[in-house]
C-alpha cells in the first residue's frame, strides 16, 4: 500500500466513523457506535504512527500530491491534496492519538448522556476536519479545515443545547473566531495577490529562493541596494488609502496571524476559550487544549518561510504571545472552577508557543505544541475524572482530600502537573526550556518584554498548577456527606486513557527532544533565516536529553519554578488563613483578575452593545427610513400622486379631448413650420 | 374660379366642423355630422389640387375617403343606437363614464 493510500485512510476513516455514528447511530445502538468510531480512529492512529516513525527514524521525503482537482479560474486552480512532511506527520500523530484517547474516555464520561451517538459522531468529524487542516497542501483546503474544526467546536461547546450558558458560549466562540477568520481570509487574498497561486509549493519555493539569495548575497544583492525580496519581485506594497503604504509580506503575515489569534485564543481574541468549558470535558481536552487551539501555532510554523521575512509581524507575534502567556496565567490563580483553571493554563501555554514563534524558534513552538497536547489532554481528562466522581461538581472549594479515593487520577494528575510546570525530565521541561532560552537569545523588537513575561510565567504556572493539585487532592474534605460517601475511582475506560497519556507526558521528551529541537527533524518543513536562528546555541548546552535535564536544575528557570511551587504550598496548604489574608490585602488586583481584566465587560459594552446599536440605527434610518419609506413605499406614493394629477386631464367630455387634440395639432404644425 | 376659391371654401367648411365639435355639448349626432363635414372639407381640398396639378391620384383618394366615411357613419350610428338603448339618452354631457 502506497503512502498516499495510507494518507487517504488516515483522513477518511474518521469521516466514515462520523457519518455512521451520525446517521445510523440509533440503529447501531450505543455499543456498536463507539466500537465502530473507536476502531476507525484507531486505524487512523496506527497508520499515522507508522508514517510519523518513517519520518522520525527513516527520514522519509516530503510528499506533495493532489487528490482531486475541483475547479479552475484562469490561472488559479482549486484542488484537494495532501502535503506530508515532518511537521504534518507530527501533527497527525498528536491529533489521532489524543482523539483515540478521548474516544475511549468518552465511553465512561458520556455513558448517561442521551446524545451519546451524536457525541461520537462529532468527535470523529472533528478528527477528520483537523486532519484535513494539517495535511492540506493549499490555502483553500487549509481554510476548509480551519472552518470545519470551528463548526465542530461550535457544535460541541453547545452540546448540551438546553443549557443557556452553553448556547451563549458557543455563540461567543463562533463570533470571536469570525474576527480571526476575517483576517485569515484577507491573508489568503494577499497570498493570491502576491504569488498568484493558492498552493503551498510555489509560495514556499519563492521564499526558499529569497533565503538562498539573501544568505549568499551575491550579484545585485552584494551592493545592499536591492533586497532578496525585491530581486524576486515580492517587495510589493498595498496602499489602502492615499499616503499609506504597507509592505505586502507584512500585511499577509499579520492577517494570517490574526486568523491564528482567533483559533489559538491570543489576547484580545482569547475571550471565547474559557467559556468554551461549557462543553463536555473530553471535548475540552481534545479540541480546546490539545489540537484545535494549536492550529494557529501550526499555521504560523507552516508559514514560517513567509513570517521569516516580516520583522513587523514577528514583533507583533512576540508581544501578543508574551501578554497572553503571563496575564492569562495570572487569571488562573484566582479561578475556582477546576476546568477554568486548566483552560487559563492552556491560554498561557499557547502564549508560550506564540512567543516562540515570534522569536523564530518555530521548532520549539511546535515541540511545545507536541508535548503540551499530551499533558494538557491528560490534565483535562483527569479533571473530568474528578468531575465524574464529584457528581458534576466543578468548584475547587467543595473538593479536597480526593487523593486516597482516586489514586490513579491523582498520580496521573501529578505527572501532568509536573510536566506542565516544566520540571526537569518531564516532557514539558524540554519544550518550555527551549522556548525560554530561545527568547533569551532573541534580538527582535519586544523580546526583552517577552523574556520577562515567560520567566514570570514560570512562577505563575507553578502557582496555579500546584494550587489546583493541592486543593483538589490534598487537605480537608469539603464536599457534602452524600457526595463523600459515593467517592470512588473512575472506571477503566476513564483511567486507561489517563495512564496512556501519562506515559508520553513523562517520557516523550527523552526520545523526541533532541531530534526535534536541535537535530533538524523539522528542516524540510520549517525555514529559519540564519540571523534569526535563536535555537542554534541550544546545541552547545544540550548534549543529550539527560544532560539537558540535569542542566535544567541549575538554570534560574528551575528556581523560579521552585519559588512558585513552594509559595503555592505555603499559601494554600500550609497556612490556608494566609490565603484569605492575602485575598483581602490584594483586593484590587484580585478583583481585576476575577473579572479577567474586564475584557468580557468591555466586549459586551462596546462590541455587543455597539453592534446592536449600530444595527438598530441602520434598521431605523437605513432600512425603515431610506429603503422602506423612501425607495419602496416612496416610489409607490410618488406614482400615486402623479397619477392623481394626471387623471384630472381625463375629463370625460369629448369636446375637451377634441380641443386638446386641436391645440396639439396646431402646436406641432407651428413647430414644424417655424423650424423650416 | 381659381384654386384659392376652392381652398377658401374648404377651409371654411373645416373650421365650421371644428367649432361644431368643440362647442357642441349636447348631441352626439351633431358630433358625427361635424366629423363627416370635416372629411368633406378634406375631399374638396383633394379634388381642387387634383385638378390644379392635373393628377388623378387625388380623386382616387377621395373615393377611399368616402368609403371610409360611409363605414364610419354606419358604425357611429350603430354605436349611437346601442348607447341610446343603454342610457336612454344621447347627451354628450352625460357620457363621462371614463372621467378620471
Amino acid at each position: 500500500m502506497g503512502i498516499f493510500n495510507q494518507l487517504l485512510i488516515i483522513v477518511f476513516a474518521p469521516l466514515i466513523g462520523a457519518l455512521l455514528a451520525g446517521f445510523f447511530g440509533n440503529k447501531l445502538g450505543r455499543v456498536w457506535t463507539h466500537r465502530i468510531a473507536i476502531s476507525l480512529v484507531a486505524t487512523s492512529f496506527l497508520l499515522s504512527l507508522k508514517i510519523f516513525l518513517s519520518y522520525f527514524y527513516g527520514s522519509a521525503e516530503p510528499l506533495n500530491q493532489t487528490l482531486y482537482h475541483w475547479a479552475s479560474f484562469g490561472n488559479i486552480s482549486i484542488q484537494v491534496g495532501f502535503l506530508m512532511d515532518s511537521l504534518a506527520a507530527m501533527m497527525i500523530v498528536v491529533v489521532t492519538f489524543v482523539s483515540l484517547m478521548v474516544h475511549i474516555y468518552s465511553i465512561g464520561y458520556m455513558q448517561d448522556d442521551n446524545g451519546y451517538q451524536r457525541f461520537f459522531s462529532y468527535i470523529s468529524l472533528f478528527t477528520f476536519s483537523m486532519l484535513m487542516l494539517v495535511m492540506s497542501n493549499n490555502f483553500l483546503q487549509l481554510f476548509f479545515g480551519w472552518e470545519a474544526v470551528g463548526v465542530v467546536s461550535y457544535l460541541l461547546i453547545g452540546f448540551w443545547f438546553k443549557k443557556e450558558s452553553a448556547i451563549f458560549a458557543n455563540m461567543k466562540a463562533f463570533l470571536v473566531n469570525r474576527v480571526g477568520d476575517f483576517g485569515f481570509l484577507l491573508g489568503i487574498g494577499g497570498i493570491l495577490y502576491l504569488f498568484g497561486s493558492l498552493d503551498y509549493a510555489p509560495v514556499f519555493e519563492k521564499m526558499q529562493q529569497a533565503k538562498a539569495m539573501q544568505e549568499s548575497a551575491q550579484g545585485v544583492l552584494a551592493s545592499g541596494e536591492v533586497t532578496a525580496l525585491g530581486a524576486l519581485g515580492l517587495e510589493k506594497t498595498f496602499s489602502p488609502w492615499a499616503g499609506v503604504e504597507w509592505s505586502a509580506i507584512s500585511f499577509i503575515c499579520i492577517c494570517l496571524f490574526i486568523g491564528a489569534m482567533g483559533k489559538s485564543a491570543q489576547v484580545p481574541l482569547h475571550v471565547w476559550l474559557p467559556d468554551s468549558m461549557e462543553g463536555p470535558t473530553p471535548i475540552s481536552a481534545l479540541i480546546h487544549a490539545a489540537t484545535m487551539v494549536t492550529a494557529g501555532v501550526f499555521l504560523v510554523a507552516r508559514m514560517s518561510p513567509l513570517f521569516e521575512f516580516s520583522e513587523t509581524a514577528l514583533a507583533m507575534i512576540t508581544i501578543i504571545g508574551a501578554i497572553t502567556a503571563l496575564f492569562m496565567g495570572l487569571i488562573g490563580i484566582v479561578q475556582n472552577d477546576i476546568k477554568r483553571i486548566v483552560a487559563y493554563s492552556t491560554l498561557s501555554q499557547l502564549g508560550y508557543m506564540v512567543v516562540a514563534l515570534g522569536v523564530s524558534a518555530y521548532s520549539a513552538a511546535v515541540f511545545h505544541l507536541f508535548t503540551h497536547a499530551f499533558f494538557k489532554a491528560l490534565l483535562f481528562l483527569a479533571a473530568g475524572s474528578v468531575i465524574v466522581a464529584m457528581h458534576h461538581e466543578q468548584d475547587l472549594r467543595k473538593m479536597g482530600g480526593l487523593r486516597k479515593y482516586m489514586p490513579i487520577t491523582y498520580w496521573t494528575s501529578v505527572i501532568g502537573t509536573l510536566a506542565l510546570i516544566g520540571t526537569p525530565f518531564f516532557a514539558g521541561f524540554y519544550s518550555k526550556d527551549a522556548i525560554i532560552s530561545a527568547v533569551a537569545e532573541a534580538q527582535g523588537w519586544g523580546s526583552n518584554f517577552a523574556y520577562f513575561a515567560v520567566m514570570a510565567g514560570v512562577v505563575v504556572t507553578a502557582l496555579y498548577s500546584i494550587r489546583m493539585l493541592l486543593l483538589v487532592f490534598h487537605g480537608p474534605q469539603k464536599m457534602d456527606e452524600h457526595t463523600a460517601s459515593h467517592l470512588h475511582e473512575s472506571p477503566k475506560v476513564i483511567t486507561y486513557p489517563l495512564l496512556l497519556l501519562a506515559v508520553p507526558s513523562l517520557a516523550i521528551g527523552w526520545i523526541t527532544a533532541e531530534p526535534m529541537l536541535i537535530g533538524g527533524y523539522f528542516d524540510d518543513a520549517i525555514m529559519v533565516l540564519n540571523e534569526h536562528n535563536t535555537l542554534a546555541h541550544l546545541k552547545d548546552i544540550f548534549g543529550n536529553a539527560w544532560a539537558f535535564a540535569l542542566h535544567g536544575f541549575v538554570t534560574p528557570v528551575f528556581w523560579l519554578l521552585l519559588i512558585g511551587a513552594i509559595a503555592a504550598w505555603f499559601v494554600f496548604a500550609y497556612q490556608p488563613q494566609l490565603a484569605e489574608l492575602l485575598a483581602k490585602v490584594l483586593m484590587p488586583i484580585r478583583k481585576l483578575l476575577q473579572n479577567k481584566y474586564y475584557f468580557d465587560q468591555f466586549n459586551q459594552k462596546v462590541f455587543a452593545k455597539g453592534s446592536l446599536g449600530l444595527g438598530r440605527f441602520l434598521w431605523r434610518y437605513g432600512d425603515k427610513a431610506i429603503i422602506d419609506d423612501g425607495i419602496v413605499n416612496g416610489s409607490a406614493h410618488g406614482v400615486r400622486k402623479l397619477a392623481d394629477k394626471a387623471r384630472k386631464l381625463q375629463s370625460g367630455y369629448l369636446n375637451h379631448y377634441a380641443l386638446v387634440m386641436l391645440i396639439g395639432l396646431m402646436v406641432l404644425i407651428g413647430y414644424l413650420y417655424l423650424r423650416n | 374660379m381659381s384654386l384659392t376659391h376652392y381652398l377658401v371654401v374648404s377651409a371654411i367648411l373645416f373650421s365650421i366642423s371644428v367649432i361644431g365639435i368643440v362647442i357642441n355639448r349636447k348631441n352626439v349626432i351633431t358630433l358625427l355630422m361635424c366629423i363627416e363635414l370635416m372629411l368633406l372639407a378634406v375631399n374638396t381640398n383633394f379634388i381642387a389640387f387634383s385638378r390644379y396639378l392635373d393628377d388623378a391620384t387625388g380623386q382616387i383618394f377621395v373615393f377611399f375617403i368616402l368609403t371610409v366615411a360611409a363605414a364610419e357613419a354606419a358604425i357611429g350610428l350603430a354605436i349611437l343606437v346601442v348607447l341610446f338603448r343603454t342610457h336612454r339618452n344621447i347627451d354628450v354631457a352625460d357620457l363621462k363614464g371614463l372621467k378620471g
